[in-house]
């Protein structure tokens, strides 16, 4: 958090980046395989590791470009996905104080793994290292997995054999499951379910997820609404229900 | 050509607002409401992507190997495994019960 915590050995800062950087780095792999199961190329599916770089927005594409939607729905959910990261971006240009010229570069490793172990170091020297290290070895190893994914789908052929459909929505519930901390949240998560699910059959495809986000502003404006009614009147215990 | 307009808007949006994150000053999305939603928005995406991708074939929903898989990554969070194992239990077991013929 500060400036000058408890000083960390730079060893051990580089131990746990690496740590996160190659378990998360290997699972490009998953990526490879279920792009190129979806209709991708292999020029397509490299390009989206190079240079979109942040897994649950790739994963989403391709899904949603597979079950027919347009490009543009496809790349709205694949983008909503991504606003988190300008999120993370916002704390750590504070943690890392990273100089202006190097913004540019440093913002295609800011996502979820790098945030996480940033934001798990003592001291700015021992964030920076972490940022740096955790963000090289996953971007190299991603981009390497995803080309050997990619070409193992060519080989391997009928990819659903292998069960390798269902990497993509694994991915997706193991980043979703440590997001799922208070009544709101699995509000927001069963609602969208309700929602993704419920509109599928009666909207083009890549749609019902757009107006399953939704849920997001809903639950919000309700747990708005709540709050500001127990303000206003006594609790009286009997509401607490849903 | 489709597939590569959809790679080019993903490509843009997503550098984008990683980007703005450490370009914008600290003030403009520090309010509560914004970065409340900003955190709730993964949760509905990510939720509906997972059902979604489990259970849709085309327009139709169906129960098939996936929900056996996906049941398997369940399991395998609440025991904490990690990331890459979690990715594949749900593989496995999907491509387990595929052979089964289920």
């Amino acid at each position: 958090m500060s400036a000058e915590g408890t000083a960390k050995p730079d060893a051990a800062v580089v131990r746990d980046a690496l740590g996160v950087g190659v378990a998360v780095g290997l699972s490009g792999f998953a990526f490879g395989v279920t792009s190129a199961g979806s209709g991708l190329g292999l020029l397509q599916t490299c390009a989206l590791s190079l240079l979109v770089f942040t897994g649950a927005s790739q994963f989403a594409l391709v899904g949603a470009l597979a079950a027919g939607g347009s490009p543009f729905t496809a790349a709205a959910g694949a983008f909503f996905l991504g606003v988190r990261n300008a999120f993370y971006g916002l704390r750590l240009s504070q943690l890392l104080a990273v100089p202006r010229a190097l913004r540019p570069f440093a913002a295609q490793w800011v996502i979820d793994e790098t945030t996480a172990v940033t934001l798990a170091q003592p001291t700015r020297r021992a964030a920076r290292i972490g940022f740096t290290v955790t963000g090289l070895s996953l971007y190299l190893l991603w981009n390497l997995t995803t080309l050997l994914g990619a070409l193992g789908a060519k080989a391997i052929g009928d990819t659903d054999a292998w069960g390798l459909d269902a990497a993509g929505p694994a991915v997706f519930l193991a980043l979703l499951a440590p997001m799922l901390k208070t009544r709101t949240e699995r509000a927001v998560a069963g609602l969208a379910v309700l929602l993704g699910l419920g509109l599928l059959p009666v909207l083009p495809a890549g749609v019902p997820v757009l107006v399953a986000a939704l849920a997001a502003p809903v639950a919000l404006f309700v747990e708005g609404r709540r709050i500001g009614r127990t303000r206003r009147s006594a609790p009286d215990g009997t509401e607490e229900g849903r | 050509m489709n597939t590569w307009i959809a790679i080019g808007l993903t490509v843009l949006g997503c550098y984008a607002v990683k980007l703005a994150g450490l370009l914008v000053p600290a003030g403009a999305m520090e309010r509560p409401l914004v970065r409340r939603l900003a955190a709730l928005l993964p949760v509905a995406l990510l939720a509906a992507l997972t059902a979604q991708q489990t259970f849709a074939d085309g327009h139709a929903l169906v129960l098939d190997a996936r929900a056996a898989g996906l049941g398997a990554a369940a399991v395998a969070l609440v025991l904490r495994a990690p990331f890459l194992l979690v990715v594949a239990a749900a593989v496995v077991v999907t491509a387990g019960v595929r052979a089964i013929g289920g």
